[in-house]
């Protein structure tokens, strides 16, 4: 395990920060939300193409040294500074992952290279109910003559409101709840009987809602052996859960910033409101949880790069930590503000509407800590 | 010796590894026990004959403090072979020969701000355990507020002569020296504190333990009436002392932090919980509230483990990484306090006796381990303190103007 960047790393995330800092402020997602763009964004997708940013994981030949998922982190640290919407964590980290874990040599062939040009764009259709629960899928698949009919709805479905394929997760066998009988299938988001049905969410990213109609998709469309999809996704959504967390890292650390900006530039009685030390004392036990959040990050990419076997447990040890923390970060920033912190104006709100969502996708904290605990036997 | 290269350092390793196999008695490679803990001084105590051993042994080779200068009796060790040697001990899990506020904290102090006769006659008897060291920084009037000491020190021609009182002294009746801050100019509150250095067998000089909440008395009283020092015992400049006084403070933070305040050998809270309230059929704890909260529990030290790794990585790598003294005292605390909470949680009962037969010795231990972790957030720097310490320094958030 490594804390310390390579020296390519390090020069990938100057380029990221400089990257969002300078073309995908907080203003510009201000100005996608005012013109009803609800999260789309062609033009940074293809900036993030001309970048190379879709590609960091992926090998330019087989075998070739690459970012690793510790670059694509700093990518999307990057971007959650400034509280980007961007395909990156959908298409770059979930759907590259899932072609490297699990797919077919024909697949990997046909797909990778167009992710890594950013020619492609992916959803994980994944949630059915308002809660994260992997295992609990009950949209079907059934064989038919020359592949398989899906029939089920997807609900909250990051980025399927404007990618090009959906990685659609659907049973094959047993029942809602079950581990084995899941399976992984690619379903072309135009395909007939798919409908998309756009959702304006709160942080202003969108999301979709997904059903799908007797939808037939060839055998082909199978990434990875049937019933046993979840030896898969278990995998990609670590590694999801991980490159979330690296994101809601760069939203706390920017909205903390930003906060600490304030108290020492805002008087109250004369005095800057940063020498209180009700709030200096809560300022520093930010700085104590962004500290502890941020080693567990880089540990969790790490493991990732060097295929550690405590994988799970570091990225449920990341998920959570990450979510307390941009939870606490981002009330305390509209807190401080005071009633600065409650106007449409200001950016600490976006910065709470933002963590809400990102807590919840891929496992909440609570979820994390179920499972760490699980993990640890208790 | 300097080893510029991996095969050089791998060398060191093998010659490291047969000289602790052939020199390291097997008794030192057993869990560390309470009464066995060696502080060395005048009037050291072994209860394990091994133990007197294993400290000589490592003293000659200046191996207590490794790290340290040969010229004054450390080991002369690079950071890269003193890590070779902190890992051939723990891979024969060789016990710390030697416990030592003078190791830990007064000695890098000397070797920063000390002169050459004072390292040469005060920092071989550290390495060799022979004088026990003690500090007297608190005093009744001066907790947290530190610089606000009143303890008096006045020159008198040829000597220095004490007047005033220290509390919260560890072990000052059991140690030999002290290292001490007294006020050499009443003017001033922090330019007026000097840093000096005296025998605790000098006439004046008394303390007296105070028993704790746990029953134990590791914290004296210490009193000194006209106490008579020599002037060359003073270190650094007179009234220079603050200076001194806050990076041993530093050295302080770091080995409490580094310690965690020291691995207890108890069961962990989630055994204790597993066994006294039991699982479901998959193994999960009963009671949910509780097992959310040893998760989260759980979860903070792995997060304070990897962040203490983290910045000794980014250290040897040459990034700045802060006063990060503070913030790892501060989390340190919380996580023992937290950790001792949730084992007397789990115990019930079983973790609120005293003494005596009908509870479980290490049941007992723990119950007086959480009392003892109440000092944690107020020992070497409040919680608070150590807050304050981080919203200023590294923060960069102003005082009242």
């Amino acid at each position: 395990m490594s804390f310390v960047l390579t020296e390519d790393q390090e020069m990938l995330r100057e380029t990221a920060m400089a990257f969002a800092r300078d073309e995908l402020s907080v203003n510009h997602l201000r100005a996608l939300r005012d013109a009803g763009a609800n999260g789309k964004d062609a033009k940074t997708r293809q900036k993030l193409a001309e970048l190379g940013f879709f590609g960091v994981i992926i090998p330019d030949e087989p075998g070739a040294e690459t970012f690793g998922l510790t670059g694509l982190g700093q990518i999307l640290e990057a971007q959650g500074r400034t509280l980007a919407a961007t395909p990156l964590l959908q298409t770059a980290l979930i759907a590259a992952s899932a072609f490297q874990l699990g797919g077919s040599p024909a697949q990997q062939a046909e797909w990778l290279p167009k992710i890594a040009a950013g020619e492609v764009t992916f959803a994980l259709a994944l949630d059915e109910s308002a809660h994260f629960s992997p295992y609990s899928v009950s949209t079907e698949a059934e064989r038919n003559g020359q592949g398989y009919t899906i029939n089920g709805m997807k609900k909250y479905v990051p980025d399927a409101h404007h990618a090009d394929m959906l990685i659609v997760v659907a049973r094959t066998f047993g029942s809602s709840g079950d581990r084995h009988g899941l399976s992984l299938f690619l379903v072309p988001a135009n395909a007939k009987g798919v409908t998309i049905s756009e959702l304006k969410t709160v942080d202003s990213h969108g999301a979709a809602h997904v059903t799908f109609d007797d939808v037939m998709v060839v055998e082909s469309a199978l990434i990875g052996p049937a019933d046993q999809g979840a030896d898969i996704l278990d995998p990609v959504l670590d590694r999801a859960a991980i490159g979330l967390a690296a994101e809601m890292l760069g939203s706390a650390q920017a909205a903390f910033d930003m906060t600490l900006e304030y108290l020492n530039n805002r008087k109250q009685f004369g005095q800057l409101i940063g020498s209180f030390q009700s709030l200096q004392h809560r300022a520093a036990k930010m700085f104590v949880e962004l500290e502890m959040t941020r080693s567990c990050v880089a540990a969790a990419l790490s493991a990732a790069d060097d295929g550690k076997t405590d994988l799970a447990e570091l990225a449920s040890l990341a998920k959570a930590k990450a979510g307390e923390l941009v939870h606490l970060v981002s009330n305390e920033c509209v807190q401080m503000h005071g009633g600065i912190g409650m106007t449409d104006a200001a950016e600490p709100g976006f910065y709470m509407k933002r963590a809400r969502v990102q807590e919840a996708l891929y496992g909440s904290a609570s979820w994390h800590r179920d499972r760490y605990a699980r993990l640890a036997g208790f | 010796m300097a080893y510029d290269n991996a095969e050089q350092l791998e060398e060191f390793r093998l010659e490291t590894r047969k000289w602790l196999e052939a020199n390291c008695p097997p008794s030192m490679r057993t869990p560390m026990v309470d009464d066995e803990v060696v502080w060395g001084g005048r009037n050291a105590t072994f209860k394990n004959p091994d133990s007197k051993l294993w400290l000589d042994r490592m003293a000659e080779k200046g191996w207590t403090a490794p790290e340290w200068p040969k010229e004054y009796g450390g080991g002369g060790l690079s950071r890269a072979e003193a890590r070779v040697l902190e890992q051939e001990m723990r891979r024969i899990k060789a016990r710390a020969p030697l416990f030592s506020f003078g190791l830990w904290m007064f000695g890098p102090a000397l070797l920063e701000f000390g002169n050459h006769e004072q390292k040469l006659r005060f920092i071989p008897d550290i390495v060799k355990g022979k004088i026990r060291w003690c500090q007297g920084y608190s005093e009744p009037g001066a907790g947290s507020d530190l610089a606000g000491l009143q303890t008096r020190c006045e020159d008198k021609g040829d000597h220095y002569l004490i007047n005033g009182q220290k509390v919260w002294t560890s072990y000052a009746d059991k140690a030999d020296w002290i290292f001490c801050l007294v006020r050499t100019d009443t003017s001033t509150k922090h330019e007026g504190i000097s840093f000096i250095l005296f025998d605790m067998k000098s006439p004046g000089v008394e303390a007296r333990p105070i028993q704790l909440i746990s029953g134990e008395s590791p914290f004296c009283e210490t009193f000194f009436t006209d106490v008579k020092v020599p002037k060359d015992q003073l270190v650094g400049r007179l009234n220079g002392g603050w200076e001194i006084a806050k990076r041993l403070l530093q050295f302080e933070r770091s080995s409490i932090s580094s310690s965690g305040f020291g691995g207890t050998g108890s069961l962990s809270p989630e055994e204790y919980a597993k066994q006294l309230i039991g699982t479901d059929e998959s193994g999960r704890l009963l009671d949910g509230d509780l097992r959310g909260r040893l998760a989260d529990h759980r979860m903070y030290a792995k997060a304070f483990a990897l962040t203490v790794q983290r910045q000794t990585e980014q250290a040897k790598a040459g990034q700045a990484v802060g006063h990060t003294a503070s913030i790892l005292k501060y989390g340190a605390a919380k996580m023992n306090q937290d950790r001792h909470e949730l084992l007397i949680e789990a115990l019930g009962t079983e973790g609120l006796g005293w003494a005596g037969e009908g509870f479980d010795k290490g049941a007992l231990r723990v119950t007086r381990q959480w009392l003892r972790s109440k000092g944690n957030s107020i020992e070497g720097g409040t919680s608070e303190i150590n807050l304050n310490v981080i919203a200023k320094r590294v923060l960069g958030l102003k005082d009242h103007q």
